[in-house]
């Protein structure tokens, strides 16, 4: 009994260690990161459409109406103090204040994949600008 | 009901002395002019994109924007000769956002003289505009100076008749700022002549006002702040002494100085549209004596939109009456090389909000 015992765990740990071997921490190559990139890329392109919709919201306005090329949304500065909510908040609470406000829209889950497309497209048109967390 | 009747007049006197009370009408008349002509004053109203979302129903906080302004307007003491309208009555073109848009702008109590913008043009190509509302372009005088309104916001033949399926996608596609598929802006080579030979007969020490919608030079093409033959237009307009182009499209404060022409923007009453200098990825070319105006907080729904009167007296006074903010003043022309604002031109005088990022 115990010997099978002794056996079953020794085929476990030679499982395990083989994994281990095929399976290094970081292994990736240039098709990995074309194929990763496509896919951020592809998610970036349905914001801007997102951006450019009328009907994200429900009064046919559409973000880019005041924020063409997702201009004066600093990213980089969130999360930050918003004056006009009392508290620290994320980007994604301005989108959706945005999209229940001015777009007269429901607001979307953090996990959402319009939230996501929309941080990464606003993100996106913000890249290489520091980051400034906090900044007014 | 007699009772009734007056409490519904006292709110009503009520509303009116409130709506007065919020109405800068205290006019400057400072002479600084070296031959100061006859005085007078005009207001500028511009961008409103009164948008239709279905049927009777339209965007209100577009609709409020250009509702104020016309009150706001109609309350000026002295009252303005006239009223500019610079430019997008329309969102995108329709019938029901122009008959909508001129039901608000026929409570002006002073005429109107109008500027075309690309969000009025793109679907029908002008048609609904030269029937029912304005020539595209023609000239008037008026107390010594002479006025030029021209449509600046055509664009080459290929994109305007070939390359769109429907006017209504040609239409969207024009609408959109940021549209990487969009088209410059251009005044051509019609215009041009026309502007040629209506200038031919007007002496240089005229003073010359020229109503555009999008700006007669280049600051950044990517959102159309651009007119791609400006350069031609100024070349029309250099023998004149003293000329002022006044435009929309740019939703903000903007003033500018090319040799012998002034540039003045002024605010949509619809949204303020952010400066050139917040994107982040392309060079721009905001005039730098421009005093930017406050980065708009978007929980007030006004801030940031607004309309303008002028007062010409020899020289120029563009008064910004900015919603939700301190009211700018910019004075143009009589002994000012360029345009100045009368407050915060000296940098140590500026405040933090006008810092845009």
């Amino acid at each position: 009994m115990r010997k099978s015992l002794y056996l079953f765990i020794g085929f476990v740990l030679m499982t395990f260690s083989v994994a281990l071997l095929m399976a290094h921490a970081d292994p990736f190559t240039k098709e990995d990161l074309k194929k990763w990139d496509e896919a951020f890329t592809a998610v970036t392109k349905e914001g801007e459409k997102l951006f450019h919709s009328s009907t994200l919201g429900k009064n046919s306005v559409s973000c880019d109406m005041c924020h063409p090329n997702a201009s004066d949304a600093h990213p980089e500065t969130y999360p930050k103090f918003q004056k006009q909510i009392g508290k620290v908040v994320g980007l994604r609470d301005m989108i959706n204040w945005c999209i229940q406000n001015p777009l007269e829209g429901n607001p979307l889950a953090a996990d959402d994949p319009k939230m996501i497309a929309l941080e990464a497209y606003i993100t996106f048109e913000r890249r290489g600008v520091k980051l400034e967390p906090g900044k007014h | 009901m007699s009772r009734e009747m007056t409490r519904r007049t006292f709110l009503k006197a009520a509303g009116v002395l409130t709506a007065a009370a919020a109405v800068p009408v205290g006019l400057v008349e400072t002479v600084w002019g070296q031959k100061p002509g006859e005085k007078f004053t005009f207001a500028y109203i511009s961008d409103p994109h009164i948008t239709q979302i279905k049927g009777t129903e339209f965007v209100r906080n577009f609709e409020r924007g250009l509702r104020k302004a016309v009150l706001e307007v109609n309350f000026m003491d002295p009252a303005p000769d006239f009223v500019v309208f610079g430019g997008d009555l329309a969102q995108l073109g329709k019938k029901e956002e122009f008959e909508h848009g001129l039901e608000i702008m026929k409570d002006l109590t002073v005429p109107v003289k109008w500027v075309i913008g690309e969000h009025d043009y793109y679907l029908d190509l002008g048609q609904y505009w030269q029937e029912k509302i304005s020539p595209l372009y023609y000239s008037f005088d008026h107390k010594g100076v002479h006025f030029v309104v021209l449509t600046s916001i055509l664009t080459d033949d290929d994109w305007t008749y070939r390359r769109w399926p429907t006017p209504e996608e040609r239409m969207l596609q024009m609408a959109r700022l940021d549209n990487p598929n969009g088209s410059p802006f251009m005044v051509k080579r019609e215009q041009r002549e026309w502007l040629m030979n209506d200038l031919a007969k007007i002496s240089h020490e005229t003073p010359l006002v020229v109503l555009s919608h999008s700006p007669l030079y280049k600051i950044f093409k990517p959102w159309n702040f651009w007119t791609d033959d400006a350069e031609e237009v100024q070349a029309i307009l250099k023998p004149f002494k003293n000329v002022t182009v006044l435009h929309g499209h740019v939703h903000q404060v903007l003033y500018n100085q090319i040799g012998n022409i002034a540039f003045n923007a002024f605010m949509g009453t619809a949204w303020p549209w952010p400066y050139p200098v917040s994107y982040s990825q392309l060079p721009n070319a905001v005039p730098s004596i421009t005093v930017l105006m406050n980065r708009a907080d978007p929980f007030k729904e006004r801030d940031g939109t607004g309309w303008g009167h002028l007062d010409v007296n020899g020289g120029m006074l563009h008064h910004y009456e900015l919603w939700e903010n301190t009211p700018r003043v910019v004075r143009v022309g009589g002994k000012m090389k360029t345009p100045e604002d009368t407050a915060y031109q000296n940098p140590a005088e500026r405040i933090l909000p006008q810092t845009h990022y």
